[in-house]
């Protein structure tokens, strides 16, 4: 439809505060002006940074719009005043960030789209540990659950992906110099996010994470080149499908699953079953659960089914065979199926029936504590 | 794992602060990489900027060796900075080594890594000089395109169709004690006649591989760094962010399917991938000729096979997977009609493998 009109996304990734993104988007921006680009800036998260506010002089900054909420006004990018102003490319920092409650949209992501579909071409940036896939793997290694997601299509939408690498060390003395955050900040910083460790994985994260984006789009644009002789023997096409329930590691097996669907570049499907015929009739949390899993999935961008059977195990087996899955994927739950050790669980019912199909069972990636 | 986490928690940011300034301060060796996927990313401006910055932070800083032509933005650079010049020899250029030594800078930058030295000087190649250097104590900041690694030689001629002959072994890489990717997405040029369109499309496609290769490379430098500096701090088996799959073959594993998936994933994931068995005593003559038969697939497959000696096959393979830091485990069940008790190896691998993905295939 209006795909060709749409403007580009051009996405800026890093894996902590302070690695350069919006800089490097800053001098691109002056470099678009001085070839006679009209560049505006939408959105500017200056965090006090010299060097970084510095790159902005020059550049026409749309004045935020102001939203009252609870009594104090905030400021959120003028999605309005932007589309009124109409520049060629538009400069958005924080591509993960959440409006505030009252905001026309709920995510600024939501707000690039608006943007976008009004033929803006939008430069923008992010931090890897957004990325709604790799919520579990983020917490794992940091010990923190990130609430600000991006979904995975949404980033797979971007035209062009760069990453923005700097080395710990480096980024480290950044911070001691107090270029990235003030001096009261850095110390929760250091002991957050910004433990060497913490970084050289982060950073490993954003390498691959990069590195996948870009072959992702180098298979859209079906490459055919023979350097990659794993690419030419084409295995058959996967479909996956996953197993929804009221088990919060649901929203892990979610993620995973989907995330596995799209490095095979296989469809992914979820099924929530429940043995009455009617989810009306099922206990209030335990629907609550199913339909808010149900919905992330969806936000997600998996197909979701309600299916009613008195048997799990095989309604869910019956399902894969009529729709040709070739991997089921279940979350491995610590309580339930061990417990009952007599009796054959869920989990060894699915497996016995999947005859023909690979059953993965997903574990969770907890961080290391004491 | 724990214990570590514990310690690192009750140190202060002052503490580690310092801890990073005493190892910086400690290490007489250091090596910082920047590394790009084609000429023209950008590679020599930030190298020399970060020298240029080094400088102005009173650092003793020399050039040792640049690009023979470089844009307008980097002689500006340069001009900035104290530059001991290549030496002329017979046959070529080369940086003068004995030179840098007796000036003694602190930091010496060295760009195009990956160029040969002329005949009859005492290192081949200018990585080696750099490495010389290194050793001398002091530190070198150096760049290379990912086009001039010499294990990556093959898959780089198949995307370029150029012949390489100057190259430096990754091995060099990986010792580097600080790596940075200088990333760029391949330019898009403007007004094209449709040729030129076929042309400027293929060129983006190799490009994007050749920049798909060197983040892969940075990656698995900051994986082998992480695994380095864990290490260091005590911590034995700990991984970084690579997926590692394991597949553990049977007898009767469907071992065609198992290393066809495997290979997949392993492809799509950029992830390692390790084949085990386990080795039992008294096995039948049929199970010996099956199992060599599976194992025969998986060399075919280029896929380093481990073999698990041990009373318990299940106790085996998840002490080695975990010592492997497996990610991802693949495994054969045989879909019996009575139903899987306790006891079933499967049920119990699955019980016990926390933190790690099983994949279970019918065979």
């Amino acid at each position: 439809m209006a795909e060709t009109n749409r403007g580009k996304l051009k996405l800026y990734i890093g894996y902590a505060a302070g690695v350069g993104k919006t800089y490097k988007m800053l001098e691109e921006a002056q470099l678009l002006k001085s070839q006679g680009i009209d560049v505006v800036v939408g959105y500017f998260e200056p965090h006090g940074r010299k060097e970084t506010i510095a790159k902005t002089e020059g550049l026409e900054i749309i004045p935020r719009a102001k939203i009252p909420y609870r009594g104090s006004v905030f400021e959120e990018m003028d999605v309005g005043a932007i589309l009124v102003r109409h520049p060629q490319i538009c400069l958005v920092d924080e591509f993960a960030h959440t409006n505030v409650p009252g905001s026309p949209r709920a995510k600024r992501w939501e707000d690039i789209e608006i943007i976008r579909n009004a033929g803006i071409d939008v430069l923008t940036t992010m931090n890897v540990q957004h990325l709604e896939s790799l919520n579990d793997q983020v917490w794992q290694i940091s010990g923190i659950r990130v609430r600000e997601t991006i979904p995975d299509w949404v980033v797979q939408q971007a035209d062009e992906v760069v990453i923005i690498d700097l080395s710990p060390r480096a980024l480290l003395h950044r911070l001691e110099r107090g270029v990235i955050y003030d001096r009261e900040k850095v110390e929760r910083a250091l002991q957050n996010f910004f433990r060497e460790s913490t970084l050289a994985a982060l950073r490993e994260l954003a390498l691959r994470e990069t590195a996948h984006e870009i072959e992702h789009r180098a298979i859209k644009d079906e490459v055919e080149i023979a350097a990659k002789p794993s690419e030419q023997k084409q295995t058959k096409d996967h479909r996956i499908l996953l197993l929804v329930t009221t088990d919060p590691n649901t929203a892990m097996l979610i993620r995973r699953a989907k995330r596995v669907a799209d490095f095979l570049e296989a469809e992914c499907f979820a099924v929530a079953i429940h043995t009455s015929n009617d989810l009306n009739r099922m206990a209030y949390q335990d629907r609550e659960a199913i339909e808010r899993h149900l919905n992330f999935a969806r936000n997600m961008r998996i197909e979701t089914r309600v299916l009613a059977g008195s048997d799990t195990a095989k309604t869910l087996i019956d399902f894969a065979h009529t729709n040709q899955i070739t991997q089921v994927f279940l979350a491995r739950n610590r309580k339930q199926s061990y417990s009952l050790f007599w009796h054959e669980g869920l989990l060894q019912k699915i497996v016995r029936l999947a005859r023909d199909m690979q059953v993965v069972i997903v574990s969770e990636r907890e961080p290391e504590t004491e | 794992m724990r214990s570590m986490n514990r310690e690192m928690r009750r140190k202060t940011p002052e503490e580690i602060l310092h801890e990073v300034q005493a190892e910086e301060a400690a290490v007489q060796r250091h090596l910082k990489i920047f590394l790009g996927y084609a000429s023209g990313v950008g590679k020599s401006f930030r190298m020399l900027d970060e020298a240029r910055r080094r400088l102005e932070r009173g650092q003793d800083v020399v050039v040792g060796a640049v690009q023979p032509v470089v844009p307008a933005e980097v002689s500006k650079l340069m001009s900035k900075l104290e530059i001991i010049p290549l030496k002329k020899y017979l046959g070529g250029l080369a940086i003068d080594l004995d030179a840098l030594i007796r000036r003694r800078p602190a930091v010496c930058v060295i760009d195009g890594l990956a160029y040969n030295n002329p005949p009859g000087l005492r290192n081949p190649t200018r990585w080696q000089d750099a490495q010389e250097l290194v050793n001398a104590g002091i530190k070198v900041i150096g760049s290379i395109n990912i086009q001039y690694i010499e294990e990556l030689r093959e898959q780089v001629e198949a995307v370029t169709g150029k012949h390489i002959t100057e190259t430096v072994p990754v091995s060099f890489i990986k010792s580097a004690d600080e790596i940075e990717l200088v990333d760029a997405p391949p330019e898009e040029p403007i007004d094209r006649s449709p040729e030129q369109q076929i042309d400027a499309e293929q060129r983006e496609k190799r490009l994007s591989i050749l920049r798909e290769m060197a983040l892969v490379l940075t990656a698995d430098v900051v994986d082998h760094q992480l695994g380095d500096y864990l290490e260091k701090h005590g911590v034995k088996h700990q991984f970084g962010m690579q997926e590692r799959i394991l597949v553990y073959l049977t007898p009767r594993a469907n071992a065609v399917e198992m290393i066809e998936t495997a290979q997949r994933i392993a492809d799509r994931f950029h992830a390692e991938l390790i084949a085990a068995y386990a080795k039992r005593p008294r096995l039948s003559a049929e199970d010996e000729s099956a199992i060599e038969e599976k194992l025969a697939i998986a060399r075919a497959a280029g896929i380093p096979i481990e073999i698990l000696a041990a009373e318990n096959a299940i106790d085996a393979l998840l002490v080695f997977a975990r010592s492997r830091g497996i990610t991802q485990l693949f495994i054969g069940h045989r879909q019996s009609s009575r139903r899987l008790l306790w006891g079933d190896p499967v049920d119990q691998l699955i019980r016990r493998s926390q933190g790690m993905d099983v994949r279970i295939f019918p065979q």
